[in-house]
């Protein structure tokens, strides 16, 4: 029987030694290693000295601020409805939760593609201002529209996870806390903010992650205006064919996303023990 | 009697999703002394629960009137209500330890740090779990949690603390420990307490007065002796404890005739000759050796109790249990007797037929297995 289970465990470390081991060994050699003109590779952190320019530190904030707020509008937006779909006993929930997961089925270029035809210039939506008498306005390639790409097309991972956490709070937990003396704005802040925390952490790593690193959505809905640091790690590879360089700049980030990881997962152990304390 | 400190007035309740059902409350009317241990007690699905949830606030009646002290509280939600209850599943929350699920109550009326903690040691002390403050729920075992779940509830001092058959999670050891502690804390506090169970014998131990409740509709109230030994009709005589519940005829005043035999007994005012059911205890029947004028059967079968054998009887068309500390051995011809204030005679009811068929099936079976 034990001998039989670490059999089935084969495939799987196969799989994580060929596609996630060996990946980022190579990431790792090209990170910390530079190429001169005669083709001789050496050790060296030049490449580090070089991402710390402010041009390019400068598209890293944006990244990194770009994808906090994608994250806050994702979460006040995400927050509510998972939970009033948890709550509702409506006979059109199980319609609204496809209609909000329906999205994820398209193809991540069509969705964006749609959009920027509904917010072009010549638009859609600009030609219905225009009919109106209204002016024109410039909803494309600019730091707002990337942020709302990415709030469009992450938005139900925040939703999923906090859906999921808030369908397990039994609602005796809830008539206890009424019973208690609890006032509803009491009881959400005491019990069930505090109870779906793990959904909210989880929803905003799912969220940020993939915010942090898009270049999809920059180059599209940002029309190149507003390069992101997925943008520049694209170039190193596919137009400067720098390897060096980009696999530096995607270790920083990835050293950044950990941390940022890091952080969540240790708030979300914290919470377990003290999670009555956070508000 | 006491001061009414809750009082049913006709409730009653219909759920929305019930299609052509009987409401759920059939005109409720029911008032909780002060002080008083008071048990809702009746099958699943008779509206025990429903009515308990109606005083805690979490259900509203269709119609009728709840009164705390005479004031009524229909429209006042449960955290307004001087009522605090124990769920079913005790409903802890899980991720607090004991302390902040005791404090929880008085940490919103903003009490002091001081105060609370006082009120956390005297509750641990009254449920006998002084030292579990940092304890996390789920590393307490089932009979823990409830005690937590009694101190959560209890540090708010309630007019009434409502239990929902609260040892229903426990086994059976545990249970029995359970209803004498509960019955001490509900002494030590002298909180009224209003509960509901469908375990008779966990009612007759803990209460003062019993509700036996049916259909949404209340059979009898009151104390545990008065049900046990004048059930009102056959459903609460079957309900609580063990019984002979068959079909009789009133002859006269003190006089009712079954099994073919005339009997004396102390119930009167039923008319002349009138259709009459009556419940015999098991412990109540005498088997004799066979005596003139008593009805005569067949002893089928003798297990041996412990402290009596249950001993059943086939005599006529019926099939009698008889606990008693004198063997008879199955295939003996005895005797049966009855004193007369054993004899408990009630009125026909609507559930005469079904629980009398149910007697029946069973003589039945006992009959083919002879």
């Amino acid at each position: 029987m034990k001998k039989s289970s670490k059999l089935l465990a084969i495939p799987l470390i196969i799989w994580l030694a060929v596609f996630v081991v060996v990946p980022f060994v190579i990431i790792i050699y090209y990170g910390v290693t530079v190429e001169n003109d005669a083709g001789v590779i050496s050790v060296s952190f030049e490449n580090l000295k070089r991402f710390a320019d402010p041009m390019y530190l400068k598209v890293f904030l944006r990244s990194i601020k770009i994808a906090l707020i994608s994250t806050m509008v994702c979460l006040l937006i995400g927050y509510p409805v998972a939970y009033i779909l948890s709550r509702s006993a409506s006979k059109y929930k199980g319609l609204i939760m496809l209609l909000i997961m329906m999205p994820m089925w398209m193809n991540f270029l069509l969705r964006t593609y749609s959009w920027m035809s509904l917010l072009e210039n010549s638009g859609i939506i600009n030609s219905i201002l225009q009919a109106l008498g209204l002016d024109k306005v410039q909803f494309l390639y600019n730091e707002g529209a990337v942020t709302f790409g990415t709030v469009y097309n992450f938005l139900p991972f925040m939703i999923m996870p906090i859906n999921t956490t808030l369908l397990k709070l039994d609602d005796s937990l809830l008539e206890a806390a009424y019973d208690l003396g609890a006032k509803p704005a009491q009881r959400f802040f005491r019990i069930t903010l505090p109870f779906s925390m793990p959904g909210v952490l989880s929803g905003i790593a799912m969220v940020f992650v993939p915010s942090v690193t898009t270049f999809v959505i920059s180059q599209l809905m940002g029309g190149g205006k507003v390069p992101l640091i997925g943008d520049i790690i694209e170039k190193q590879f596919r137009v400067v064919n720098d390897w060096h360089f980009g696999a530096t700049i995607s270790l920083v980030v990835m050293i950044v996303v950990l941390s940022f990881m890091f952080v969540i997962n240790r708030t979300d152990k914290q919470d377990a023990g003290e999670r009555s304390m956070i508000l | 009697m006491g001061e009414h400190i809750i009082e049913l007035k006709n409730i009653y309740k219909k759920f929305d999703d019930q299609h052509a059902k009987a409401a759920v409350l059939n005109n409720i009317n029911l008032y909780i002394n002060r002080n008083e241990f008071l048990t809702l007690l009746g099958p699943s699905g008779c509206g025990k629960t429903t009515t308990l949830r109606i005083v805690g606030g979490f259900e509203t009646p269709t119609s009728g009137d709840i009164f705390y002290l005479g004031t009524n509280i229909n429209n006042v939600p449960p955290y307004s209500r001087n009522i605090n209850t124990v769920f079913q599943r005790y409903a802890l929350f899980p991720n607090m330890t004991v302390e902040q699920n005791i404090a929880f109550g008085p940490s919103l009326k903003h009490k002091s740090k001081a105060e609370i903690d006082k009120g956390i040691e005297e509750m641990l002390e009254l449920v006998n779990l002084k030292g579990f403050n940092k304890r996390k729920i789920t590393t307490l075992s089932g009979g823990q949690q409830q005690r937590v779940a009694v101190a959560r509830a209890l540090i708010n001092k309630p007019g009434v603390l409502l239990l929902d058959e609260p040892l229903g999670a426990l086994d059976l050891k545990l249970r029995k420990e359970m209803q004498i502690e509960l019955k001490r804390i509900q002494i030590e506090s002298g909180i009224t307490f209003l509960y509901v169970t469908h375990d008779q014998e966990e009612a007759l131990t803990m209460s003062d007065t019993i509700a036996v409740m049916n259909d949404g509709m209340i059979q009898q109230i009151g104390t545990p002796e008065m049900i046990y030994n004048e059930p009102k009709n056959a459903f609460v005589a079957d309900f609580i404890g063990e019984s002979n519940i068959m079909k009789a005829i009133m002859v006269k005043d003190y006089l009712v005739r079954f099994l073919d035999c005339d009997f004396e007994c102390i119930d009167a005012d039923f008319g002349i000759n009138k259709d009459v059911d009556i419940v015999l205890r098991p412990e109540d029947i005498e088997l004799l050796k066979p005596t003139e004028g008593k009805p005569t059967g067949e002893v089928v079968s003798s297990i041996f109790k412990g402290v009596h054998y249950e001993m059943r009887v086939i005599c006529g068309d019926e099939l009698i249990l008889s606990h008693s500390t004198k063997y008879y051995e199955p295939g003996t011809i005895v005797s049966i007797d009855v004193r007369p204030e054993n004899i408990q005679v009630m009125h026909v009811s609507e559930w005469s037929d079904t629980i009398i068929g149910a007697k029946r099936a069973q003589l039945r079976s006992w009959e083919d297995a002879r």
